[in-house]
């Protein structure tokens, strides 16, 4: 039997309105001009635009740096996600054994969460900032050459602590969600078969929240993908010698400063089909659907 | 039953101890600057007790008399960013709703076309598309006003594909029984929907809070005058290590101010906040 509904002609499309007005206006008219964008090529001067066809794609995908950009994302997201999910299982395991205590481990554990990512970096820049971070004065101490601002690599870690350490309290939260929805009984019937903590774990925790893992798993990705931009610039502004420029970074770089206007939307095209990739992978093998933002 | 090792349930306590630590860790490190006088802040190691300059500092930081950014008061900065906070919390609340609602309760044409329409929005965030996004903005007039803060993020599909979920678990029968009661979708909406939606409509705040108050990028491209910085752009503009002038105890107490209220947030609503995010994800 088909839905119970109202029979109005207009009204749906009165309440449709602002939603269908503030899209087409925000979404599609700008995701539209970055398609036509992306075929144009610019003079140097500005003066002329002529269409290039899919040259500004070949370009951005033969140039080193946007390789570079890739190589860089992968790295980092990869290293965040990993990070910020074993660290977030680890914690929501223990969660799981205590008893006492609870709901304060729980708040003081999702407070990083409601931090700006830019703020979040620039807290651990105080810490770890040659000049008057404590952390780099006792590293110093301890004889390593610390200074993230000259050292890729250096600059590399701090980005990814501090995206890792953003994203903990959100995968701690789905990992206990997930961990308490496994019925009882089967860890029950392990433990009389004589299955020792780390064996049920491994054999029956582990296997059970594998569709959280993978969940979070792509939204780690999209996360350190998209709304690290903040950390980034925070911290290492995709120094040095663009160690740390992800590929959002760029398309900020090349568009707003370097004003390649063909290059970014090209960019920006390209990193649609990713998101639009991810998105499917997400809705193809996992059942869970909205991500917020 | 399941055993229990002796050592099980301390150890677990120790590592969320350590958890806690790393988590809260870098909040208290800058609380604790922030406290300090700018002179200890720059003497590293920092104290790791809180300093006596706490009345001095944060009264500087609200009230002192010049402005650290370009003549803006952190007073400002709050209220701007608090403005975008709720503007897109309530905007995408409000305009979700309604499509929403006209999505299940209704039949009509091209119904499927308005919701791939909507549904196609989903998480391509605004940072994909920012260059065109931003034109838009200067044809639009809209750069340096708060209109441009908001409109941009809420054109976005998830909230209305979370009320669109939870209205189709909605039984038909309140429909019919309100068309037999002679009251009209608007009445329907305000006196049934509306209230069973309360806790959906909760949690969702407190998500678009944060998702508002924590923008870097948007906010960063489209204010130019310091009066419409949000929080967090002109904590990071202060920033500075290479200038010997950078009032370091200022930053550390507009980090902190940057950090309070949407904290305050999510711990104060944390049951709605852990229920949107965990439960209505699933």
């Amino acid at each position: 039997m088909p839905r119970a509904v109202f029979p109005n002609r207009i009204l749906p499309y009165a309440l449709l309105a602002p939603q269908v007005a503030i899209t087409l206006v925000f979404f599609y008219w700008p995701a539209s001009q970055a398609l036509y964008q992306s075929t144009l090529r610019q003079d140097p001067f500005g003066l002329k635009t002529r269409f290039v066809g899919l040259e500004n794609f070949e370009a951005v995908l033969s140039d080193p740096s946007y390789l570079n950009a890739i190589e860089t994302t992968l790295i980092f997201s990869l290293a965040t996600a990993a990070l910020a999910m074993a660290l977030a299982l680890l914690f929501a395991s223990a969660a799981e054994k205590v008893i006492a205590g609870k709901g304060l481990y729980r708040t003081l554990m999702i407070w990083p969460y409601a931090v700006a990512p830019a703020v979040a970096g620039l807290l651990w820049l105080f810490m770890f900032n040659p000049t008057m971070g404590t952390f780099a004065y006792i590293l110093r101490r301890s004889g390593i050459p610390w200074d993230p601002l000259l050292d890729g690599n250096q600059a590399m870690l701090l980005v990814i602590f501090a995206a890792a350490w953003k994203q903990i309290s959100y995968n701690f939260l789905f990992f206990v969600a997930a961990m308490q929805s496994i019925p009882r009984s089967l860890i029950e019937a392990a433990a009389i078969d004589g299955a020792r903590s780390t064996k049920r774990f491994w054999t029956i925790v582990f296997p059970l929240i594998a569709p959280t893992t993978f969940f979070l798993l792509v939204v780690n990705t999209v996360y350190a993908f998209f709304d690290t931009f903040g950390i980034i610039d925070a911290v290492t502004a995709g120094g040095p010698a663009k160690a740390t420029e992800t590929l959002v970074y760029k398309v900020y770089n090349d568009g707003f400063v370097n004003l390649d206007l063909g290059g970014s939307a090209a960019q920006s095209v390209i990193l649609m089909a990713i998101v639009i990739a991810l998105t499917a992978i997400q809705f193809r093998y996992v059942e869970r659907k909205v991500h917020y933002g | 039953m399941i055993e229990r090792s002796p050592l099980g349930r301390p150890l677990a306590h120790l590592l969320l101890i350590v958890g806690i630590l790393i988590v809260a860790f870098p909040i208290y490190y800058t609380f604790t600057a922030s406290t300090q006088t700018i002179q200890t802040i720059l003497r590293p190691p920092l104290p790791l007790t809180p300093g006596s300059e706490f009345a001095n500092n944060y009264g500087e930081a609200l009230f002192g008399g010049i402005g650290r950014i370009g003549g803006v008061g952190v007073g400002t900065l709050l209220f701007n960013t608090t403005v975008m906070a709720l503007g897109v919390a309530c905007g995408k609340i409000a305009i979700s709703i309604l499509s929403a609602f006209a999505i299940v309760f209704f039949r009509f044409p091209l119904r499927m076309v308005f919701f791939w329409l909507i549904f196609i929005t989903l998480m391509l965030p605004v940072e994909v598309r920012i260059l065109p996004t931003y034109k838009v903005m200067v044809d639009l007039g809209l750069i340096d006003t708060y209109a441009g803060l908001i409109l941009p993020l809420i054109a976005s599909a998830t909230a209305t594909l979370l009320f669109r979920q939870f209205f189709m678990t909605i039984p038909g029968e309140l429909v019919e029984a309100a068309r037999i009661d002679a009251a009209g979708p608007m009445r329907f909406f305000r006196d049934i929907l509306l209230p069973l939606s309360k806790t959906n409509i909760a949690a969702l705040f407190v998500i678009l809070f944060i998702y508002g108050w924590t923008q870097y990028l948007w906010p960063l491209l489209v204010t130019n005058n310091n009066q419409m910085n949000t929080i967090v752009i002109a904590l990071k503009k202060m920033v500075s290590f290479a200038d010997a002038d950078t009032p370091w105890h200022l930053v550390m107490v507009t980090a902190i101010l940057a950090i309070v209220p949407p904290v305050l947030v999510v711990v104060l609503m944390q049951r709605w906040f852990v229920r949107g995010l965990v439960e209505t994800e699933k």
